[in-house]
C-alpha cells in the first residue's frame, strides 16, 4: 500500500514533468492552429534550447541570460526554419510539409550530434538543490520553477493571443487564412512567427528540464512525441487543452510508474494518444473543427 | 510482341537470374537480399503513401511484428517455419484492423498519428517483455528457412527465394495500382471527396491498402529474422520507420520501380560509404527535405522531369 507522502511525491513528480509536455504541446497547437500541419521538429527545438542554453551558461555563466540566450536562439532556428524549409514548396500538401518536418527533426538531431557530441551536459538549478518540505513530500526548487515558469509563460501566451494586435492577428489566420488575408493580415508573416513562438515555448521547455535531466542530442524525440500526444489529448490547437493535456499527461506517467511498473512508462503516452484518437479524436477539450 | 509492362518483367527476371550466375561472393548476396527486404517494405508503403496519400510513421512495428513472430514460434516454440510467416501475416494483419478501423474513419492525418504511438508501443513491449522476446539483447537462434526439404541457408540460396518474392510483389502491386481500386485509390489520394462523390468507399479503401502495406512488412519481418537468424528490438524503432519513409520519398512516390531504386540506394549507401555512418541521420533528414521541397514527385521522377521540361524548352517550346 503506498503511503499518502509517496502519492503526493508522484504527485509532484507528475505535475513537473507535465508542465514540460504542455509547453511543448502549446507548440504543436500554436503550429497546427496557422498551418493544419504537425511540426514534427518541436522535440528538437526543445534539445536545441537546453543544448544552446547550456553552452551560453559556458561563455558567460549567468542563467537568466543563458534562458533568455536560448531562447532567442532557438527562435531564430524556429523562424528560419519556416522561411527555408516551409514556404518554398511547391506543392504544399499537408503530407508534404510533415514529410518535411520529419526531416528537419532528423536533420537537427544528427547536427546537434555533429556539434555536441553525444555526451550529456548538466546546467545548474535555478536556486539551489537543498529540497524543500511539503508536508511529507520534498520537492526541489527546481520543479518550482518549472510549474511557475509554466505558468507564468501560459498566462503571457494567453494575454499575447487576447490583447495584442499582432495576437489578435495570429488567431484570425488561425481561424480562418482567406478571410484574415482578406481583411489585410500579413498571413505569411504570422504563419512564420507562429513557428517562431512554437520554437520559443519549446526552447523554454528544453532549459527547464535541463537541470533535472541532463541535456542531450537525442533527448528531444521522445520529448516531442510525449508533448505531441498531450497535445492530441487535450485537442490539438486549444490552448487550454495543450495545458490540460500535458499535465494528464505527466501525472498518468508518474503514477504508472510510481504504482504499477516503470518499465512501461513510456508506453503510457502513447497508450492514451491511442486511446483518445479511438474514443474522442477532438480530444479533451477540442471542438468539432 | 511484348507489352512496355511485359518488358520490365522479363528483364528483372533475367537480371535476377544473371545476378545469381555472375556473382559469387557470399556478402554481395546478403547485400541483396536486405535491398529486397527493403523493398517489400517500401512498396507497402509506398501504396499507403503515394497512392492512398496517407502516412504511417510506425511501419517498423509490422516489419517487428513479423519478425518476432517468426522469431519467438520457431527458436522457442519450433513452429514449422512457413507456419509462424503465416500467423506473423494473421497477427500484423489484424494490428493493422485494429489501428486502421478507427483512424482512417477521420478526415486529416490520424494515421499517422495512431500509427506513431502504435510503433513506440511495440518498441517498448519488445524492449521489455524479456521472457518473450529476450529484450534488448534479442532473439537467437532463429532456424533458416527450408523449401521443399532443401535449406535456404546460405544468403546466396536465400537470394533465390526472397528476389523471386519481391518479383511478385512488385506484380501484385503494380496489378493492384493499375486495377479499379488503384483508380479509386489516386481518386482519393487528389481530392477524397470528389472520390466519395464518384461512389469511392474511401475509407474502406485506405483501409485495405494499409492492411496490405502492413502486411507486405510482416512478410519482410518474417524473412528478415531467417535470414539473420536473430533479431535484437533496435532494428525496429521509430528511426526505421523514418528511414522507409525516406526510401519512399527518394525513389518516388506512387512509383513501384522507384520503391526496388529507394530501397537499393539508401541499404548501399552505408555500406560502400564508411562516413555516410556519422552523418546518417543527418542525410536522411536532408534527403527528406530537399526532395519534398523542390522534387515532390521523388529524385528520380523528380529528375525525369526537369530533364523533359529542358528539352522542350530547347526545342523552343512554350511553357504555359
Amino acid at each position: 500500500m503506498p503511503t499518502l507522502s509517496s502519492l503526493l511525491q508522484y504527485f509532484l513528480s507528475g505535475l513537473t514533468n507535465g508542465a514540460i509536455y504542455a509547453l511543448i504541446a502549446l507548440g504543436f497547437g500554436i503550429i497546427f492552429n496557422a498551418t493544419a500541419i504537425i511540426n514534427f521538429a518541436q522535440g528538437e527545438m526543445v534539445m536545441l534550447g537546453a543544448l544552446c542554453a547550456i553552452s551560453l551558461y559556458h561563455l558567460i555563466p549567468s542563467l537568466p541570460l543563458a534562458f533568455l540566450g536560448g531562447v532567442f536562439l532557438v527562435s531564430l532556428v524556429g523562424l528560419v526554419f519556416e522561411r527555408l524549409a516551409l514556404r518554398p514548396v511547391r506543392d504544399p500538401a499537408p503530407i508534404t510539409l510533415i514529410i518535411i518536418t520529419v526531416g528537419a527533426a532528423v536533420f537537427l538531431k544528427g547536427l546537434a550530434m555533429l556539434l555536441w557530441g553525444k555526451e550529456a551536459y548538466s546546467l545548474p538549478s535555478f536556486s539551489g538543490n537543498a529540497p524543500l518540505y511539503l508536508g511529507a513530500a520534498t520537492i526541489m526548487p527546481q520543479n518550482l520553477w518549472v510549474l511557475g515558469l509554466t505558468a507564468f509563460l501560459v498566462l503571457v501566451l494567453e494575454a499575447f493571443f487576447r490583447l495584442t494586435l499582432v495576437g489578435k492577428a495570429m488567431r484570425a489566420t488561425a481561424y480562418n487564412l482567406r478571410a484574415a488575408r482578406l481583411v489585410g493580415i500579413a498571413v505569411g508573416r504570422m504563419v512564420q512567427l507562429s513557428f517562431g513562438l512554437a520554437a520559443a515555448l519549446g526552447a523554454g521547455a528544453g532549459i527547464l528540464i535541463a537541470p533535472l535531466t541532463l541535456g542531450v542530442y537525442d533527448m528531444g524525440t521522445m520529448l516531442g512525441l510525449k508533448g505531441f500526444s498531450a497535445a492530441i489529448i487535450g485537442g490539438l490547437g486549444s490552448l487550454s487543452g495543450g495545458v490540460l493535456g500535458g499535465l494528464l499527461l505527466g501525472l498518468a506517467e508518474s503514477f504508472t510508474s510510481g504504482l504499477i511498473s516503470s518499465s512501461y512508462r513510456d508506453a503510457v503516452a502513447f497508450l492514451l494518444l491511442l486511446l483518445v484518437l479511438f474514443l474522442r479524436p477532438q480530444g479533451l477539450m477540442g471542438g468539432r473543427r | 510482341m511484348l507489352s512496355g509492362l511485359g518488358n520490365r518483367w522479363v528483364l528483372f527476371a533475367g537480371a535476377v537470374l544473371a545476378v545469381a550466375a555472375v556473382l559469387s561472393n557470399e556478402y554481395y548476396f546478403t547485400l541483396l537480399n536486405f535491398i529486397g527486404i527493403h523493398t517489400l517494405l517500401v512498396v507497402g508503403l509506398n501504396l499507403l503513401l503515394g497512392y492512398a496519400g496517407q502516412i504511417s510513421l510506425g511501419h517498423a512495428a509490422f516489419f517487428g511484428l513479423g519478425a518476432y513472430t517468426s522469431g519467438i514460434l520457431t527458436a522457442t516454440c519450433g513452429v514449422n517455419p512457413w507456419l509462424a510467416l503465416l500467423a506473423g501475416l494473421v497477427i500484423s494483419g489484424l494490428a493493422a484492423l485494429l489501428i486502421g478501423i478507427p483512424a482512417l474513419k477521420l478526415r486529416g492525418y490520424y494515421l499517422a498519428m495512431a500509427t506513431l504511438g502504435f510503433g513506440i508501443i511495440v518498441y517498448i513491449v519488445l524492449n521489455e517483455a524479456q521472457p518473450l522476446t529476450g529484450g534488448p539483447s534479442g532473439l537467437s537462434g532463429i532456424p533458416s528457412l527450408s523449401l521443399a526439404g532443401f535449406p535456404l541457408n546460405t544468403a546466396r540460396r536465400l537470394y533465390l527465394l526472397v528476389w523471386p518474392v519481391v518479383g511478385g510483389i512488385l506484380a501484385l502491386s503494380a496489378n493492384l495500382v493499375d486495377s479499379r481500386s488503384g483508380r479509386a485509390l489516386r481518386a482519393l489520394h487528389d481530392s477524397e471527396a470528389a472520390a466519395e462523390s464518384l461512389g469511392v468507399d474511401t475509407s474502406r479503401m485506405k483501409l485495405k491498402i494499409f492492411i496490405w502495406s502492413a502486411l507486405y512488412a510482416s512478410l519482410a519481418g518474417s524473412l528478415y529474422a531467417h535470414s539473420l537468424n536473430f533479431i535484437a528490438p533496435a532494428s525496429f524503432g521509430f528511426m526505421f520507420s523514418i528511414k522507409l519513409v525516406t526510401m519512399v520519398v527518394l525513389g518516388g512516390m506512387a512509383s513501384i520501380w522507384g520503391s526496388l531504386l529507394g530501397a537499393g540506394v539508401l541499404t548501399v549507401l552505408p555500406e560502400v560509404l564508411t562516413v555516410f555512418h556519422d552523418f546518417e541521420v543527418i542525410i536522411f533528414g536532408a534527403i527528406l527535405m530537399v526532395v519534398m521541397i523542390f522534387l515532390p514527385r521523388g529524385l528520380v521522377r523528380g529528375l525525369m522531369d526537369l530533364w523533359e521540361f529542358r528539352r522542350y524548352k530547347r526545342q523552343g517550346g512554350q511553357i504555359v
